[in-house]
């Protein structure tokens, strides 16, 4: 096999404040493949922003301490100089970010703002890059492209500025597009049509993407392969199919059972995560999701868990010291629709018998 | 827009109305000297005094008197208008000794203002760039002695350290060395020190401001975006964080300005330059009601009309501010 596009190992992104020091990402690895779809999956405060803006180089400053690898096509991230970095943004790794609003500048035109992008990277006349803008937002799908990159961004609607932000990344063709909460801002009506469109846009420019989301329900079409991070760890990595049928973190049991679903009968109720996620200052010690974690025994508190492979299987990997077996039938006691108090119960119950 | 602007317009007229009004009562009901009694001079007699009084108007009614000023003002309405009355002290016609003193005070205001923008804008913009270096907090410190330090005590300090006549380093025309210069450049050698100290304080104000706004605007998203599409650091701050941040830095450009013109009071007294501030203050020693109501009302006329230019220019500074 080729080697991957992007190789993050071990990475960490740790910042120094007044108040300690903040373990925004506490050593993560992952590859995203030519083409392909990375999920990132989180809550707010996981890490999962830190880390895409680590692969940028947005994240460097005096309080900022990173370390690990990022390799992008055969080169070291981390360890190209500011300048190179800049050739690469917006050139081979382009990103969008969550509120189209406040991420384009209000005071120039869209179209200014394309082209601006495509004037960084290549040498051509401000004509050519005005319609390389028009091009794209025409590719982008907004209608009378000509005269719309002639407006501003308070005068476009919320997805059309989505899409306009979609056509500046991809106007130099990158070869990743990182995308961060997409559509979170956005009307539900809207979502779909914006993760259609870079599901399209992708496929036509063969563009790997990471998508960074809290909301499994966005990553469930788009993504090849799901990493769930909580914490500034992943916690869980496996291919989409496997992430929805057969999880095995307690914690991507909470997500999933947080999203409302058409199947589920009438009536039912959801089911938050209990607690709200640890100061990333000072992470409680042993699993950090162990303060929240229905299924949590003594030993937890004190023993970290390792991301390692489930039964062998290098493409499904969990941190947890549940059993694999134990956290197949806590799973299957979820899926029945059993609360997470009752499978505990049951499955105590059960290795009590044995 | 144009109908903004005549609404604009007309409030403008209200407030100036308001304005004169307000003087008007402040000078009639505060203790202030007898205007006649300062005219007549020495030991006059009652008969000269009251002679006075008839021929300034002062021996009409407080009201009267004031609507005989309005009318006098308005164009249109009898009278060939504009008349803002004459000195109670020297007879002269207060209008066009205002419009004589204009050009001073313009000379003076906008030499500041290059200088104080010169100044201030690269100090705040630097110090935004590197927050909490040596070089931010230095520049920041000394921008906290000029706001703190008034203009009274500057000047004397600037003509004591660098007047040609008294000071330590006599390099500098000092007091009263603008009436005495001729022609531009001489006049503009004999403002470099009032120049310099009117700046002082403005370009200190407007380097924390600024710095202040520059700082905010850098942890925009769309300051985000713009490296993100990996813009040399030089245009994600000049191109997209200054220009951004340097709006609110035009309505207060615009009122200063105003507040300027309508007579730099304290630079203009200090280094005695015949602008329109010293003719207020010598008129406020004087009880000289028709000159101050005068230059009130110009200076509150530019502080109205900087402010009225300011949003509509706006308009055309931000995108998303419609009339």
């Amino acid at each position: 096999m080729a080697e991957p596009l992007l190789e993050v190992e071990n990475l960490v992104v740790h910042f120094e404040t007044d108040d300690g020091l903040v373990k925004a990402v506490d050593g993560i690895s992952y590859t995203v493949e030519r083409g392909q779809t990375l999920g990132i999956v989180g809550e707010s405060g996981s890490g999962k922003s830190v880390s895409s803006l680590t692969v940028l180089g947005l994240t460097r400053s005096r309080n900022a301490r990173i370390s690990g690898t990022v390799r992008f096509d055969g080169r070291d991230l981390l360890n190209t100089s500011e300048d190179d970095m800049r050739g690469i943004r917006g050139d081979d790794i382009a990103m969008i970010f969550q509120d189209p609003l406040s991420s384009l500048h209000p005071f120039y035109k869209v179209g200014t703002q394309i082209s601006e992008a495509v004037l960084a990277h290549r040498d051509v006349s401000k004509a050519q890059a005005w319609d390389r803008a028009v091009e794209m937002l025409t590719l982008v799908g907004i209608p009378e492209p000509r005269k719309r990159a002639d407006a501003y961004p308070h005068e476009f609607s919320g997805g059309m500025r989505q899409r306009a932000m979609i056509a500046m990344a991809l106007a130099n063709d990158p070869k990743l597009l990182i995308a961060d909460e997409p559509t979170t801002a956005l009307d539900v009506t809207v979502q779909a049509q914006i993760l259609e469109l870079i599901e399209r846009l992708q496929s036509e420019f063969d563009t790997a993407v990471v998508v960074i989301t809290h909301d499994l329900g966005v990553v469930a079409e788009m993504a090849d392969e799901i990493a769930v991070m909580y914490a500034g760890r992943i916690v869980e990595k496996a291919d989409a199919m496997t992430t929805f049928v057969g999880p095995e973190h307690p914690y991507t049991w909470g997500l999933l059972s947080s999203i409302p679903r058409l199947d589920s009968p009438r009536g039912e109720e959801l089911v938050p995560i209990a607690g709200r996620p640890p100061s990333l200052i000072s992470l409680p010690g042993g699993c950090s999701f162990h303060p929240r974690c229905p299924y949590v025994r003594e030993a937890h508190k004190r023993v970290e868990p390792a991301l390692e492979p489930v039964n062998g299987d290098r493409s499904h990997q969990v941190a947890c010291l549940l059993d694999s077996s134990v956290r197949k039938k806590l799973w299957g006691e979820l899926q029945q629709g059993a609360k997470p108090q009752a499978a505990r119960n049951d499955v105590l119950e059960e290795e009590a018998g044995v | 827009m144009a109908a903004y602007i005549a609404r604009r317009l007309l409030w403008v007229v209200f407030l100036l109305f308001m304005i004169t009004l307000i003087t008007f009562v402040i000078f009639t009901v505060l203790p202030s000297g007898d205007p006649a009694v300062l005219r007549a001079g020495r030991q006059p007699s009652p008969q000269l005094i009251a002679a006075i009084r008839e021929q300034l108007g002062l021996d009409k009614s407080k009201p009267v008197q004031f609507i005989n000023y309005i009318g006098n003002i308005l164009p249109f309405l009898g009278h060939n208008g504009f008349d803002f009355g004459f000195s109670y002290q020297n007879q002269q016609d207060v209008l066009p000794a205002i419009l004589d003193r204009l050009p001073t005070t313009i000379f003076l205001t906008l030499g500041a203002v290059i200088l104080w923008l010169c100044i201030g804008l690269p100090i705040g913009i630097l110090s935004a760039v590197r927050t909490g270096t040596w070089y931010d907090r230095l520049a920041m410190g000394i921008a906290l002695v000029f706001i703190s330090a008034p203009v009274y005590f500057l000047g004397l300090v600037a003509l004591y350290l660098f007047a040609n006549d008294i000071g330590v380093f006599p390099i500098l025309p000092g007091n009263s060395a603008y009436e005495q210069a001729s022609g531009f450049f001489g006049k503009a050698e004999a403002l470099i020190l009032p120049w310099f100290v009117l700046a002082a304080a403005f370009a200190a104000v407007y380097a924390r401001f600024l710095r202040g706004n520059l700082i905010d605007t850098l942890q925009e998203d769309f300051i985000r975006t713009a490296r993100a599409k990996g813009l040399s650091e030089r245009k994600v701050i000049f191109r997209h964080g200054v220009r951004a941040a340097i709006t609110p830095i035009v309505t207060l450009l615009g009122l200063d300005i105003g507040i300027l013109l309508g007579g730099a009071i304290l630079t203009e007294t200090v280094f005695n330059i015949p602008g329109i501030g010293r003719y207020a203050y010598n008129a406020i020693t004087q009880s000289d009601l028709p000159v101050i109501q005068g230059t009130v009302l110009f200076g509150a006329f530019f502080i109205v009309m900087m402010s009225l230019l300011v949003d509509i220019l706006y308009a055309f500074i931000d995108p998303r501010v419609r009339y």
